[in-house]
């Protein structure tokens, strides 16, 4: 499965936001996944536990936000939650429609600590 | 209290042990980053880069995908025939393990390199990146890039496609665009395979495959194709044409 792919390229992101704030050590890392992206969350936690041996993050916790797919209709112009594969207007039931949320796959916030020289250093 | 030795350090002090192994003290501060990029934006800025240089050369650059067995390779042997050198084709085949599509594709006299992803699923915006290193971009006129079949994962991963082609056969289910939105919701042409088939089967609904598509919000067109009858290829010969031409005039 690709999940371990993208925990590597997330461990990437984490490394990046840890090494920009002169952080050793991450706590907490918080991802947002719509439906859409393709990637499982379950399968992900489960690909983080063996990616993040060895890094930055090897004892972090990972919180995975599940985001809902959204449509904004072009006929009726409402926007209303729809499920990944069925993506109709839910009030004039039109196929014509704009996602609006759904193909998510953010990293959304990293938790660190920060010793205090770096800290002052990087503030 | 520290938990290894009981020393008097408190949850705000951590203990860094220096490479001399030496252990100092020091005053740690949480720090809460909000980071919002996208996870995959290192293979996004790479599959930019691969379009932006495609596109300097003035490349179509058609990504090709379903699953295993539904006809990719054997569409590729028919347009390289149907097209007969009047445009510039080269292949870059993604599986698994072997040589055997790339081989199939040289076979027919047009430039072929295979990626082996090993156990991967997919091909990333950086295989293609290397591949493209062993082509002569001067004497390519469009580039159809055959993923690893699958209808999960490569669909996540931008290459630097300007278009993205689905194959569904008729010997597949036609709920399959409902079983594997992600797939099907960002395919810009869907071409429903082996269609020669369709009457020996009777129970594939091209109607019903189209609902499917259409329900994912994709406008995209449908074409009917077999390997086998050639002349079903002319709408997607003609597609490719069409888009050729906005590639060289984007130039």
């Amino acid at each position: 499965m690709h999940e371990l792919s993208v925990c590597q390229s997330l461990l990437r992101e984490v490394e990046r936001a840890a090494a920009a704030n002169g952080s050793r050590d991450v706590t907490r890392i918080v991802v947002a996944i719509g439906p859409l992206a393709g990637v499982d969350g379950a399968l992900l936690a489960r690909a983080f536990d063996v990616a993040r041996g060895g890094t930055i993050a090897a004892h972090a916790a990972l919180d995975i936000e599940a985001l809902p797919v959204r449509v904004r209709c072009r006929i009726c112009a409402a926007e209303t939650q729809t499920p990944a594969n069925r993506l109709l207007c839910g009030r004039c039931a039109s196929w014509q429609v704009d996602l609006r949320s759904g193909a998510e796959l953010l990293l959304k916030r990293v938790e660190m600590t920060v010793e205090a020289d770096a800290a002052a250093s990087a503030s | 209290m520290c938990d290894q030795c009981g020393c008097a350090a408190t949850p705000d002090v951590v203990r860094i042990a220096d490479h001399q192994g030496a252990v100092s003290m020091r005053p740690v501060s949480a720090r809460s980053v909000e980071i919002l990029t996208g996870i995959l934006d290192a293979n996004d800025r790479a599959a930019a880069h691969n379009r932006a240089h495609l596109g300097r050369h003035g490349i179509l650059a058609v990504n090709l995908m379903s699953s295993p067995g539904s006809g990719k390779t054997s569409l590729l042997e028919q347009t390289i025939d149907a097209v007969d050198g009047r445009f510039r084709i080269a292949v870059i085949e993604g599986d698994l393990e072997t040589e055997n599509d790339a081989r199939r594709i040289r076979a027919k006299g047009v430039p072929a390199v295979q990626i082996t992803t090993g156990q991967t699923c997919h091909l990333d915006a950086q295989m293609v990146h290397d591949a493209l290193h062993a082509l002569n971009l001067d004497a390519i006129d469009v580039l159809l890039i055959e993923n690893v079949g699958n209808l999960v994962c490569p669909a996540s991963f931008d290459r630097g496609q300007h278009a993205n082609v689905a194959l569904l056969a008729v010997t597949e289910g036609d709920d399959k665009p409902a079983k594997y939105p992600t797939m099907f919701r960002g395919a810009d042409l869907i071409m429903l395979s082996k269609i020669d088939l369709l009457d020996v089967l009777g129970d594939f609904s091209p109607a019903k495959a189209e609902a499917h598509v259409r329900a994912l919000a994709n406008p995209a067109e449908i074409m009917r194709t077999s390997a086998r009858r050639p002349e079903t290829l002319a709408p997607w010969i003609a597609w490719l044409e069409t888009r050729l031409a906005h590639s060289r005039a984007a130039v």
